[in-house]
């Protein structure tokens, strides 16, 4: 799980787009998620560690490419979200990104990071 | 691609009735669930649409909208309903009120405002009847 505070707005849109596209989430001083981010990862039981991959292994790169980047952060401030709105789309996109690097090729099978209890995104590996 | 899922609660009561059967075959086929007086359920229902974020605005579809087309197709319709006797599709036996023809109905009623929105498609609705159970429908495969 991931806590941190977003505002959703673009400076391509008026003050008045921006407040009908974004309604409550443009207000100007931002709001937070406890964000919930699920990694799925397949490929074959290695015979020799009987794992697909070590859990350990997994824990130790969500923490350190998604955890200590984005936890208890302002995702505005975040380099990937000058130029775009940090909405939860993009933000799974940008976990997605960086997990696919760190993790083994070819065993992420999908993101999913959830908002709230009521909606949540998701993106599957190729 | 993204998928984007939201979720919405509602209360419904059902009975299981195949009227083309005797009595002694709908309660050895549905067991409780073919009590006449009927029973409910607290449902939830997760739906999926997928789509490319707008590159100005980051949103596959407004989460806003999206709840509320749920609200004006389904849970107008379902919430606080008897689906054998308030819910056109299933009343008059038309359709049996199992947690699969619901996903299946839900879907219907969702897919054309979707589609006619533009910019996403519904690719998934699914209908938890307990949180033990659900159906999944994804559409005519």
């Amino acid at each position: 799980m991931l806590s941190a505070s977003h505002r959703l707005h673009t400076d391509v849109l008026s003050n008045e787009e921006n407040r009908a596209t974004y309604g409550k989430c443009n207000n100007p001083h931002g709001h937070g998620h406890n964000y919930v981010i699920e990694v799925l990862v397949g490929g074959p039981v290695d015979p020799e560690t009987g794992m697909v991959v070590n859990m350990a292994t997994l824990d130790e790169v969500v923490q350190t490419t998604v955890l200590e980047r984005f936890d208890h952060t302002n995702l505005n401030f975040d380099p990937l979200f000058v130029n775009q709105v940090p909405t939860t789309e993009n933000l799974t996109r940008a976990v997605f990104g960086v997990l696919r690097t760190a993790l083994p090729a070819g065993t992420l099978e999908y993101v999913r990071v959830e908002e709230t209890e009521n909606n949540f995104f998701q993106i599957q590996g190729e | 691609m993204i998928e984007l899922t939201r979720r919405a609660t509602f209360s419904a009561s059902h009975y299981y009735w195949n009227d083309a059967w005797s009595q002694e075959k709908n309660e050895q086929v549905f067991g409780r669930c073919a009590r006449r007086n009927g029973h409910g359920h607290n449902y939830t229902l997760e739906v999926t649409v997928a789509g490319d974020p707008d590159p100005v605005t980051g949103f596959v579809v407004d989460l806003k909208w999206l709840k509320d087309v749920i609200e004006n197709e389904v849970l107008a319709a379902y919430d606080h309903r008897h689906f054998n006797l308030e819910v056109p599709e299933f009343a008059d036996n038309k359709l049996i009120p199992t947690t699969e023809n619901i996903a299946i109905a839900a879907w219907k009623r969702l897919e054309p405002a979707v589609t006619r929105a533009g910019g996403a498609q519904l690719t998934r609705v699914r209908v938890y009847e307990t949180p033990e159970i659900f159906a999944e429908y994804r559409g005519e495969l």
